[in-house]
């Protein structure tokens, strides 16, 4: 784990030069909040960030408890130091109209398309064209330059998850290859430069468990195999040992010792009243014992589980950073605690 | 034991009369990615199967382990005998994985003639319709429930319970939509268009048609080159024989979907947004008038020493922390404390879903320590599910 505890530490940036962050993992990893923290993290400082998601499913106003994002940038968080994100939640529908208009004057003929149900059929049943639309608009936003420089330093995809990360960001190699001539073959070849470029890496978000490791691995692979940056491996919802070592140790053996256990708990008080001596007090303590002992059995049974994944994760060979399990939910406290804890592991700079 | 945590005031779903019931033919699991679907789907199966229903497991997109532990080797796409599944109750287990393309091949291969099936095939706007499009696995898996239940039918020897996983979707509500989607595309007016527009309308309307079409053309192709055009003209002039089944086809999977012996299961982990998703699941199946047998609420926390609160607990801990010989009872308390912090929070969530949706039949399968890799941990979450 990349880890730089210098409170004062100001240079440290695994992805230096890095203009686009792509975000994937397995459903229910936490992506659209790693996401988020990421975008805070490269904000901060004065810098500007484009937040940006494409799955339509208002992940980002959730987060950030606001109201459904319109398709139109707007700024969403001031990151600590200085700086803004904005965030988008990109719609397939208007990116296309948004296309046709821009890039190839079809404003007439876009109506004529959207009458015969040729927008209906881009925007919802071919990925090929909707996909093109969502990595097309974050090519956009890349590239978008105002009149010092580029309008944003980084843009943070929150992607499709693992098990469709490599054909959302693949599908314009197909397009390119669909559509051999004319505008759109142009544009899903540039696209596919920028994702190929040192400009671009892909993310992998995952937790210590079996299934969103397999697919992490997976999903390196056949990014690999397509030729895309595989960036960082965010490890999510990491639990802090609460056991010392020697306990878990003996608790991994079976042989905590129930007699001092006992003993501790009704020191505490926790036999009742009369204590071990009544009758149902002992009781008691022999139920909570047994109870707590089988907990702590769970426990490093899981704490064996995370242990394997996390050897899995080491053989990827990628920076990797780990954040803690939030309790109770992530709120906007939360988020700027995890976007510092991304800074301070080497994934932005934090300035 | 764990205690598994009741919903307060959720009314408990009855599993094993569900699974017992011979009027129920089909099982629905959906629900949020990541939240066991496929996992619940195959104890489903299993608990069934050896409570003496003969059936089918339809898995999308299982992990590997999962389907190596009930024998399924890569995409089989027919289904195979489960090896271990216990026959005494004179109940069999075969399961498979959709394998889309190949699906969609039957259909069009069971369509065509040989040589438009052929000219189909090789098309490359058919090989891209039929690897990548969105919706085309919705579509296929609900194309391959439809052979399943109609085999089924024909053979009452082959199965009377069919388990089906669904696809991990943008959305939880694709796979109701996509097969419709795309079977009124396949059967609509853009392709026809496309294909030969002199066909679309009647004679008042065909100078309207046309200039919409020449448009339409125009802007297609200056788009997406014109290889691409003549590319979909040739797959829509092969596909003509196929025409309207499509359509017909999603139909009448959807007419399955609603009849009286399919029952939905939304899947669901206590958390928030797969919560969330859940509920939209509830309120867009009622909508449709889809049954909904309930909602499985899959690895809830549970604890073993129950009876102690996390606020006891941790006021305990601190009270040991003074002597270093109750460091380890110390530890213990805490865990057990945040284990307690776990439970109430995911409760509290569980209590809201039920707050808002109080009709919907709950069962919560407690969380294991580790991932399920063989017949005898199925055997234990049928297990949790007939009693949570």
């Amino acid at each position: 784990m990349p880890h730089d505890d210098d409170p004062g530490d100001t240079g440290r940036n695994d992805w230096d030069g890095v203009r686009l962050h792509v975000v994937t993992g397995k459903g229910g990893t936490g992506k659209t909040t790693v996401a988020a923290a990421l975008a805070l993290a490269l904000a901060s400082g004065g810098a500007r960030t484009l937040l940006a998601e494409v799955e339509g499913r208002q992940g980002i106003a959730a987060l950030f408890d606001v109201p459904p994002l319109p398709y139109e940038e707007r700024k969403i968080a001031v990151a600590p130091g200085g700086g803004d994100v904005f965030a988008l939640s990109v719609e397939p529908k208007a990116a296309l109209m948004e296309y046709l208009d821009l890039f190839y004057r079809l404003g007439r003929a876009g109506k004529v398309l959207e009458r015969v149900g040729a927008i209906d059929f881009a925007t919802t049943i071919a990925p090929g064209l909707r996909d093109v639309l969502l990595t097309g608009k974050a090519y956009e936003a890349v590239r978008r330059r105002g009149r010092t420089g580029p309008v944003y330093d980084a843009v943070v995809l929150d992607a499709p998850p693992t098990g469709r990360i490599g054909r959302f960001l693949n599908v314009n190699e197909q397009v390119a290859g669909l559509a051999k001539v004319g505008p759109i073959h142009t544009q899903a070849e540039s696209i596919m430069t920028l994702l190929r470029s040192r400009a671009t890496v892909v993310h992998l978000v995952t937790v210590l468990e079996e299934m969103p490791v397999q697919e992490t691995q997976d999903a390196v692979e056949e990014l690999r195999a397509a030729n895309l940056r595989v960036g960082g491996i965010v490890v999510n919802m990491v639990r802090d040992p609460v056991l010392p070592d020697p306990a878990l140790d003996a608790a991994a053996r079976g042989d905590l010792d129930h007699r001092a256990v006992a003993e501790s708990l009704d020191a505490a008080g926790l036999a009742g009243r009369g204590g071990r001596a009544s009758a149902t007090g002992a009781a008691r303590v022999t139920r909570l014992t047994a109870g707590l002992l089988a907990e702590a059995a769970e426990h490093t049974t899981r704490l064996e589980v995370e242990a394997v994944q996390r050897e899995q994760l080491s053989t990827l060979e990628r920076p990797t950073y780990e954040i803690p399990a939030v309790a109770g939910g992530i709120d906007l406290g939360a988020l700027y605690d995890l976007a510092e804890q991304l800074a301070d592991q080497g994934m932005s700079s934090g300035r | 034991m764990a205690t598994s945590g009741t919903t307060r005031g959720a009314p408990g779903l009855d599993v094993d009369g569900m699974l017992d019931d011979p009027g129920i033919r089909v099982i629905v699991c959906c629900g949020a990615g990541g939240v066991g679907k496929t996992t619940t789907a195959a104890a489903l199966g299993l608990r069934a199967a050896e409570r003496g229903r003969r059936v089918v497991v339809l898995t999308i997109d299982p992990a590997r382990r999962l389907a190596q532990s009930m024998g399924l080797r890569e995409l089989d796409n027919t289904p195979q005998p489960v090896p271990g599944a216990d026959p005494a109750g004179g109940g069999s287990l075969d399961a498979m994985m959709l394998d889309m393309k190949r699906t969609f091949d039957e259909v069009i291969e069971a369509h065509a003639s040989p040589d438009k099936a052929e000219q189909i095939l090789t098309n490359p706007f058919y090989q891209a319709l039929s690897s990548s499009f969105a919706g085309t696995q919705e579509y296929m898996a609900m194309e391959k429930l439809g052979q399943l239940r109609a085999r089924a039918d024909a053979d009452p020897a082959s199965w009377d319970l069919i388990v089906v996983d669904t696809p991990p979707s943008r959305s939880a509500l694709d796979f109701l939509d996509a097969p419709q989607r795309l079977g009124s595309f396949l059967d609509g007016r853009l392709i026809r268009l496309i294909a030969a527009p002199a066909k679309v309308g009647g004679r008042a309307y065909l100078k309207v048609v046309s200039v919409a079409m020449n448009g339409a053309t125009g802007a297609l192709s200056k788009l997406l080159g014109g290889q691409i055009l003549l590319d979909l003209q040739a797959f829509v002039a092969a596909l003509d024989t196929v025409f309207g089944g499509f359509r017909e086809r999603a139909d009448r999977t959807y007419q399955l979907l609603q009849a009286e012996g399919t029952a939905f299961l939304v899947v669901a982990a206590p958390a928030p947004d797969a919560l969330r998703e859940a509920s939209y699941f509830v309120e867009r199946l009622a909508q449709e008038r889809m049954p909904l047998a309930g909602l499985v609420l899959n690895r809830v926390t549970t604890a073993h020493a129950a009876e102690l609160s996390a606020g006891r607990a941790l006021d305990a801990a601190e009270d040991l922390d003074d002597d270093d010989g109750h460091a380890l009872a110390a530890g213990l308390l805490r865990l057990h404390a945040d284990r307690m912090q776990r439970r109430e929070r995911e409760q509290t969530l569980a209590a809201r879903f039920t707050g808002a949706h109080p009709a919907v039949r709950i069962a919560q399968v407690p969380a294991r320590p580790s991932d399920v890799h063989d017949l005898d941990g199925l055997r234990d979450i049928g297990v949790s599910l007939s009693t949570g």
